[in-house]
């Protein structure tokens, strides 16, 4: 993933909702993809996230979390978010 | 801290429903200006323009004659109302009067009136059926589209840009047709609203947004804000938005207003195409000469458009172009009940006024 340009500039709350400021565009997302947004945000590479939740959450396959998190960013993708 | 705005300022358009007009929102945001000390007269075509009505709006009011009358009957009223209230801005907020009053400044000056209006032969280039010439302007994209002056034209036109076309009357209102019968259906209808040309424009698939703007007249822009709109009303009306920071709309805006050398307030709307953010899939659809009836957003997110006008209508110098504004401000209308004294409702239906409540200092 390249590019988090755009996801710096997303207005996000604690209640899940994110706004870009660019588009008026609005989303709500879950606690989860909440979290992972906030460190995509931060610059942490997909990778580093899915490693971080893992040892948050030893009990969860880590294949589960790689797919959770790589759907998000298929999803931030199609609304030009991450390039 | 700005000077004192100590103007009698008359502004059009008291029709708030829902479609509304923009002469509330306008001087709501004169009202918002921490150094407005003037006053501010309504004018309106009905007694029941529900902006007449709004608790501590205006300080006076009066109704005008149709825009069909003519600008002769215009002028006329005007001295009647700079008799009766001393104004000396006035402020036009619909389509169909900017025109005439753009074609009255003069004679409006001579009486001590202020505006702060496009050229006539600006306001010509900013029509809709003058709309592909304006896209061989440097940095002005807009979709394809033709005026017609027959309905035979319509299914050449159909095959040319393809299903589905935006077909729009030539003031206002438009379309998007999905069948021929539609489109028909539609041009019909928009001839005998608004006559012809019916202008029939290549669809675009993606995000609306508007920008309204202030032109200082050489080019420059004076002051603009983004909005996307976040709720329409079955009329398409945007019942709420939120300020947006694309600086490439900023700047299709301003470009517009450099073509044009634009002297007051517009709107320009906007087409994204595909949703993209980039200057070469920015459209303008079209641009409507005069405030629109958010402007009251541009004031309270940090850029007082409506303001600005005024002052620069009086001759007065501000420093531009205006701070930015607050992006992520939305506005969401509200219906309200007004209650009023029939005494109002009495004095526009009676006489065609309504009176300062307390007289002037």
């Amino acid at each position: 993933m390249s590019n988090t340009e755009r996801l710096r500039e997303l207005a996000i709350s604690d209640a899940g909702f994110v706004f870009d400021p660019l588009t008026g565009h609005t989303y709500n997302v879950n606690g989860t993809a909440l979290a992972v947004l906030r460190s995509l945000k931060e610059g942490a590479t997909p990778e580093a996230v899915i490693a971080a939740l893992h040892e948050q959450f030893e009990t969860e396959p880590e294949d589960d979390i790689a797919r959770d998190v790589y759907e998000l960013v298929g999803r931030l993708r199609e609304h030009g978010l991450v390039k | 801290m700005n000077s004192p705005l100590t103007a009698t300022i008359a502004v059009t358009g008291m029709n708030a429903t829902d479609n509304p007009a923009p002469g509330v929102p306008v001087a709501r945001a004169l009202r918002l200006d921490p150094s407005f000390q003037g006053r501010i007269i309504g004018l309106g075509y009905d007694p029941l323009d529900p902006g007449f009505y709004a608790t501590g709006l205006l300080d006076g009011g009066a109704i005008l004659p149709l825009p069909s009358a003519g600008r002769e009957a215009l002028l006329h009223r005007m001295r009647e109302l700079v008799a009766q209230f001393g104004i000396t801005v006035f402020i036009p907020t619909l389509d169909s009067e900017i025109r005439a009053v753009a074609s009255l400044r003069d004679e409006l000056l001579a009486l001590g009136v202020h505006t702060f209006v496009p050229t006539v032969d600006a306001i010509d280039r900013s029509s809709k059926p003058q709309l592909p010439k304006l896209g061989a302007e440097p940095g002005v994209n807009v979709p394809e589209s033709e005026p017609l002056m027959s309905a035979d034209g319509l299914g050449k036109l159909i095959k040319k840009f393809e299903l589905p076309v935006v077909v729009k009357g030539v003031y206002y209102g438009a379309y998007v047709c999905y069948t021929e019968a539609d489109a028909l259906a539609s041009f019909r209808y928009y001839e005998a609203t608004w006559g012809l040309p019916v202008i029939v424009q290549r669809h675009l698939d993606g995000d609306e947004y508007n920008v309204c703007a202030l032109g200082d007249g050489t080019g420059a822009t004076v002051g603009a804000v983004a909005m996307r709109k976040l709720a329409l009303t079955d009329k398409g009306k945007g019942w709420s938005g939120v300020t947006v920071s694309s600086p490439a709309l900023l700047e299709l805006a301003a470009a517009v207003i450099r073509a044009l050398k634009w002297r007051g307030p517009l709107e320009v709307e906007i087409m994204a195409a595909k949703g993209e953010m980039t200057a070469d899939s920015l459209h303008v659809i079209e641009i409507n000469p005069r405030f629109p009836a958010w402007c009251y957003l541009t004031a309270a997110a940090g850029q007082n458009l409506p303001s600005a006008c005024a002052r620069l209508a009086l001759g007065e110098r501000i420093a531009t172009p205006l701070p930015a504004y607050k992006t992520g401000q939305m506005f969401v209308r509200i219906s309200l009940d007004q209650v009023a004294d029939m005494s109002t409702f009495g004095q526009l239906s009676a006489l065609g006024i309504l009176p300062f409540a307390t007289p002037s200092a």
